[in-house]
């Protein structure tokens, strides 16, 4: 009788187990970051932030047991496509997440697509798949290029800056930077300064902006080209006489290198460390705790993405199977973002807030960006209103 | 524009050119005495530059940190040569640079891997980090007067050592003819392990120069690289004088054609079109000077100081 009793029980129990396997279908996640060159530090924050929500969730995503394969895309568009062909035809993952550049972004789109695997963005958010472009698999944690431009611009519009002067680097980017500006900004633009990608010496365009004598500048630099600006601005006397607006030039993966130089330097953002939501704070420690650096907005757009993806899991009960229903979990934002306030558009970009940041250090010596002010409240992007999805 | 404007670009011009000699000169040396085509110059400074940033840091000491940072490239430069480059230097041109091709890609990953992927600081000391008024409302930091001034010295000390010492002469040698100077009883091999570790030293003297001012991070030689091969190529190959004025032509052209290409366009051209020709010709400018050199001057400006065909 007992012997039968235990029987009965281990077969119920391997039942038991067998079934939990099955149920418990894991969840794939390909993350697609930038890990070698120079601009490794950006991808680096972005897979820590999100491997850091991993963690917090107990390696589960929607309560599944969850793999991530963190792939490197070398920020090489050819690169990029066949690591993540791989990752979708061989992994078979359900998302595809991560990407900080556009143009790896726009050359890996067309592929996740086709394969019908749903692309979370941690980073990059390209105008096109804003507007005519957009798709049904594409959800974006991040924001639309343009916005942390116009942020600046909107910013430099308010303050009354009548003539300002625009500095970014000769590439696409650097073009989309200036045209984001002055959508927001109705003032004079004195001068567009175009300099080559990767320039060392900005002493040239500083003598050139001291002798225009603008009432602010704009810049874009980022990376390395953004430390060889910031601190010969600082050197040339610049820092405190004309202000110094600009985007993705002074954040955390910059500042450890910029230090006193950068201190007072404003940058448009969707996110600064001192974000006063309880969800930030948390992370924040966290993220400090864990690594030891202070996050950029890098990782906290990698830490939204997977909570992100856990909250849209939860609600379709872990599967990921029906990419359709999946997204239309994403897109209730079903998280407490960092961010705080954080909702989607149909083209699956987010309405959120924006700020001007502002340079500073903390007690603790380490140097980090501070809120000055909102300037947008629940902006969503120019584009969305071409994108055909409703 | 103003003449007080032109004369402070003309300022800064010579002071990037400096600053190319400086990357310059050590990779010229190497080519002219070990014709040796070491394309790992630009990881030696950039390793420079994070040994006296770190040395630096851990003495809180400039002067300190310098000495360490240049006996660090001293050694390193050593290490390289004894391991790796002593076996190429006999082999062609065109296995020299995959050798020290590959020597870029490990070494720039390997210090991403202990250094990190993000730049890192270096701090001023803070005697130099004072600044002057050279125009109304921009100041010239007295550190760039000091590269200024170590190029110079620099320069000096290579035109002393090569032509007026005895180790000098030895080396003007033994770029031309290695094989008689080796029969004479001169250890060559030991020569050359000298000459190499130095234009490592000077490697790294450059980047613990250019650390204040640039973006210490594991890619920094990349970008100085190609703007250091430019100034020898004009210069010509080995000669140190060729690279001090094949330098101070690349900092002038480059920076004067950054500040005022739009500008003079302007003139010409309506608004928009000189905005986007005017960047395009600046960042072309030191090319078509290279260009430019080379149809007249095949070998380079000052090539004649050195016998180009040399005994195999």
């Amino acid at each position: 009788m007992v012997r039968t009793t235990v029987t009965a029980v281990t077969t119920a129990a391997a039942l038991l187990a067998t079934t939990a396997i099955a149920a418990a279908d894991p969840v794939k996640i390909g993350f697609l970051t930038t890990l070698s060159g120079p601009s490794a530090a950006l991808g680096v924050h972005m897979r820590d932030g999100f491997q850091l929500a991993v963690k917090e969730l107990g390696g589960r995503l929607g309560g599944q047991p969850t793999e991530v394969i963190v792939v490197d895309d070398e920020l090489k568009p050819d690169v990029a496509v066949t690591k993540v062909k791989a990752l979708v035809d061989r992994d078979r993952v359900d998302v595809v997440a991560g990407v900080v550049f556009s143009n790896v972004m726009m050359a890996i789109a067309k592929p996740v697509f086709e394969a019908e695997v749903i692309l979370v963005s941690g980073n990059a958010g390209p105008s096109p798949l804003a507007g005519k472009d957009c798709s049904p698999y594409f959800v974006a944690a991040s924001y639309q290029n343009d916005q942390n431009h116009e942020t600046m611009g909107a910013y430099a519009q308010s303050k009354g800056y009548g003539k300002v002067v625009l500095m970014t680097p000769n590439y696409q980017a650097g073009k989309d930077s200036m045209a984001g500006f002055k959508r927001a900004y109705k003032g004079e633009v004195i001068d567009e300064i175009f300099t080559p990608l990767g320039q060392l010496d900005f002493s040239a365009e500083l003598a050139k902006i001291a002798a225009a004598k603008p009432d602010a500048v704009f810049t874009f630099m980022p990376g390395g080209m953004g430390v060889n600006l910031v601190k010969q601005w600082s050197q040339a006397g610049l820092a405190g006489k004309i202000p110094f607006l600009s985007a993705f030039t002074v954040d955390e993966t910059t500042l450890p290198a910029e230090q006193d130089a950068a201190l007072g330097l404003l940058s448009g953002a969707n996110w600064a460390p001192n974000l006063d939501t309880p969800a930030n704070k948390a992370f924040v420690a966290a993220y400090e705790k864990e690594y030891g650096a202070v996050p950029s907005l890098y990782a906290a757009q990698g830490y939204d993405a997977a909570k992100l993806i856990d909250g849209a899991l939860k609600k379709t009960g872990g599967k990921a199977a029906d990419r359709e229903a999946l997204r239309k979990a994403m897109l209730t934002a079903p998280f407490s973002s960092v961010r705080g306030t954080f909702t989607f558009q149909p083209n699956g970009f987010p309405k959120q807030d924006f700020y001007v940041v502002e340079a500073v250090k903390r007690a603790d010596g380490k140097y980090q960006t501070q809120i000055v002010s909102k300037v947008f409240e629940a902006a969503g992007d120019t584009y969305a209103g071409a994108c055909p999805l409703k | 524009m103003s003449f007080t404007l032109l004369a402070v670009q003309i300022l800064n011009g010579l002071q990037l050119g400096v600053v190319l000699f400086l990357v310059a000169a050590g990779l010229t040396l190497v080519f002219g005495v070990m014709d040796f085509v070491n394309l790992a110059h630009g990881v030696q400074y950039m390793l420079g530059a994070y040994l006296t940033a770190i040395a630096v840091s851990k003495t809180g000491s400039f002067a300190l940190g310098l000495v360490g940072g240049l006996a660090g490239s001293l050694a390193l430069g050593f290490a390289f040569e004894l391991v790796l480059f002593r076996h190429l230097v006999r082999r062609d041109h065109l296995e020299q640079v995959l050798a020290t091709f590959a020597v870029i890609l490990i070494v720039t990953d390997l210090a991403r891997m202990i250094f990190g992927p993000a730049p890192i600081a270096f701090p001023l000391p803070a005697m130099l980090s004072g600044s002057i008024a050279l125009m109304p409302g921009l100041a010239y930091p007295v550190w760039r007067l000091v590269i200024i001034a170590a190029g110079l010295a620099t320069a000096f000390l290579l035109w002393f050592l090569i032509t007026r010492t005895r180790t000098g002469m030895l080396l003007r040698a033994g770029s031309t003819h290695p094989d008689m100077v080796s029969a004479l009883g001169v250890d060559i091999d030991r020569v050359f392990l000298f000459v190499f570790a130095f234009g490592a030293m000077l490697a790294g003297f450059a980047g613990a120069m250019a650390g204040p001012i640039l973006s210490v991070e594991p890619s920094m030689g990349d970008n100085v690289l190609i703007l250091a091969f430019v100034v020898i190529v004009i210069g010509g190959i080995g000669a140190v004088r060729g690279a001090l004025v094949a330098s101070l032509i690349v900092g002038l052209v480059d920076t004067l054609g950054r500040a005022f290409s739009t500008d003079l366009l302007r003139l010409v051209l309506d608004r928009s079109s000189a905005a986007q020709a005017g960047p395009a010709i600046a960042s072309m400018a030191i090319y078509l000077v290279m260009a430019a050199v080379l149809i007249v001057r095949p070998t380079g400006l000052f090539s004649g100081e050195r016998v180009t065909a040399r005994s195999k």
